[in-house]
């Protein structure tokens, strides 16, 4: 669940990020967040992930107040959400495996929990025959679901993916897409940013258009068409 | 804090330790470098002071008294001489007994085995309560009617205080020039540390992971360095001693210093020790991770 009410955010160098938004993310949804570059997309996904903090307006993030949120509490508020880059971000000397007990471990889980976990969550994503591999023995496509993986791996109740598929060819791209989709359908919500037009019209889900720091239009129709505004 | 999670820290800890070997090497020698000097020059002036302490103990004043007095009026000074107060003790020692003391000093010198008892003075041997105050109590004595001089030791006494108080001066400068010289190489060490594994550390604030919890591996880390350096700098201390306290025991001239035997001392040196390891582990690596935690 997300809600963005009236924010503004400006950086140090007094780039005007974001000019007044609004968004509500209900609990279960699934949103394609798109735009040009430099738009804005991933500024929100920062507000979000509470990397960095509104300059004005209100965010609300799976029952976390962000706006008076301390600093001690953000570990908890992150563990609610599975985020996912474009660039992976794996631990390159660790295994499949191994990245994901990283990732366990990090907030606490126990071996049994963590030996529960991650066949099931390895499964999901179709890499249940490739634990031992290192990163740069996978392909793009594959990395990435292991990035997957490890978002899922602490059960989260939000998976946010800022441009997951922006380094990956377009069967590779849809491929993941489809796999955020089957995620979502199983109860986690998902907000996936990304500029490519083709993929989001093979989705009929909600778009998000964002320009020049404004959100633009907001469909259900799941047609991606903000080169037309 | 979970059982688990003590031996995870302590396993990443040591990874970190060898992530960067030359640099853990550096931080381990800084910090035997700071122990020794600490414990060689606190040794040093625990040693001069047990010194003090034994010279206190059989400290003689002789008071020498007049020639033109007769034996009898000599002895008669005793009584003023031990009113004055920091007397401990008083005895008259005629010439006859001084001139035997003299020959048996000088046995077989034949030179001076016929020298007539004339040529020495009756004398006191005086102790004195506090060896702190012995130039007023010297004073005291010469003042006294019939006495003609008094010799002290006090050069050496001097001697002995001067060296306590010049070896602690100098000794606590250098203790913590060295300690912050030793916090600053192994925060360095282990700054290094987290920048060889910046990415793991924002993986882990991106999962969730608590600042403490991202904390503790580099703080093992300082722990461990520290520690091993207390280790090595107590072995390395104890070789050191043996063979200077064995060097001065053989020197005849150095013959009014006493050497404490180490063993007594090695439960207390290995406390200070270890405990000045573990606050310069734990301050460099507290030092290191101060500011990278906050994003
Ligand atoms: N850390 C930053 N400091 C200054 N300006 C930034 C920073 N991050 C992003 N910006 C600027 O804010 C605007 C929006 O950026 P961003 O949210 O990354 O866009 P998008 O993800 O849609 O490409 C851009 O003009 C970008 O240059
Ligand atoms: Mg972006």
């Amino acid at each position: 669940m997300v809600r963005l009410i009236g924010v503004y955010k400006s950086y140090d160098n007094g780039v005007r990020a974001l000019k007044g938004v609004n968004l509500r993310i209900d609990d279960g949804e699934f949103v394609f967040l798109v735009g040009p570059s430099g738009s804005g997309k991933s500024t929100i996904v920062k507000l979000i992930t509470a990397e960095i903090e509104p300059t004005e307006g209100k965010l609300m993030v799976n029952g976390f107040h962000l706006n008076d949120l301390r600093a001690s509490k953000i570990p908890r508020m992150r563990r609610t959400l599975g985020i996912v880059f474009q660039d992976f971000r794996l631990i390159e000397n660790k295994t499949v495996y191994e990245n994901l007990t990283f990732a366990m471990r990090a907030v606490g889980a126990s071996r049994e929990e963590i030996k529960k976990r991650i066949p099931y969550v390895l499964e999901l994503v179709g890499l249940d025959k490739k634990t031992r591999r290192l990163p740069h023995e996978l392909s793009g496509g594959e990395q990435q679901r292991v990035a997957i993986a490890r978002a899922l791996v602490n059960n989260p109740s939000m998976i946010v993916a800022d441009e997951p598929t922006g380094n990956l060819d377009p069967a590779r791209s849809l491929e993941i897409m489809m796999l955020l989709e089957r995620i979502n359908s199983l109860g986690t919500t998902t907000l996936v940013v990304t500029h490519e037009k083709e993929l989001v019209n093979r989705f009929s889900k909600r778009v998000v258009a964002i320009d020049n720091g404004r959100i633009v239009s907001d469909g259900m129709d799941g047609y991606y068409n903000y080169e037309t505004m | 804090m979970k059982r688990c999670n003590f031996g995870y820290f302590l396993a990443e800890g040591i990874r970190g330790i060898f992530i960067h070997g030359v640099m853990s090497f550096a931080a381990v020698v800084s910090t035997v470098a700071c122990l020794l000097i600490m414990g060689s020059f606190t040794l040093v002036a625990v040693n001069v002071g047990a010194s003090i302490v034994n010279w206190e103990q059989k400290n003689e004043i002789l008071a020498y008294v007049d020639d033109t007095l007769s034996e009898n009026d000599a002895r008669a000074i005793e009584s003023k001489i031990r009113a004055i107060p920091n007397v401990l003790e008083c005895t008259f020692i005629t010439r006859e007994q001084a001139m035997e003391n003299f020959v048996k000093d000088k046995a077989g010198d034949s030179l001076y085995r016929d020298l007539p008892a004339e040529i020495l003075r009756h004398r006191y041997s005086i102790r004195l309560e506090n060896i702190e105050d012995m130039e007023t109590t010297v004073a005291q004595i010469e003042k006294v009617q019939g006495i003609a001089s008094v010799n002290a030791l006090q050069e050496v006494s001097n001697g002995f205080m001067t060296v306590r108080n010049i070896v602690g001066g100098v000794a606590i400068i250098l203790i913590i020039v060295l300690l912050v010289v030793s916090i600053f190489v192994i925060s360095n060490t282990i700054r290094l540390a987290t920048y060889a594994r910046r990415e793991e550390i924002a993986i882990m604030k991106m999962v969730g992971a608590t600042n403490w919890f991202i904390r503790w591996p580099f703080i093992y880390e300082g722990l461990i360095l520290g520690i091993l350096g207390a280790v090595i700098a107590f072995f390395c201390q104890w070789g050191i001693y043996n063979a200077i306290g064995g060097a001065i025991s053989k020197t005849d001239t150095l013959s009014l210093f006493t050497v404490i035997p180490f063993r007594s001392m090695a439960l207390y040196v290995g406390e200070i020790f270890l405990g000045t390891g573990l606050v310069i582990g734990v301050g460099g690596s507290l030092l290191a991770i101060r500011k990278f935690l906050k994003v």
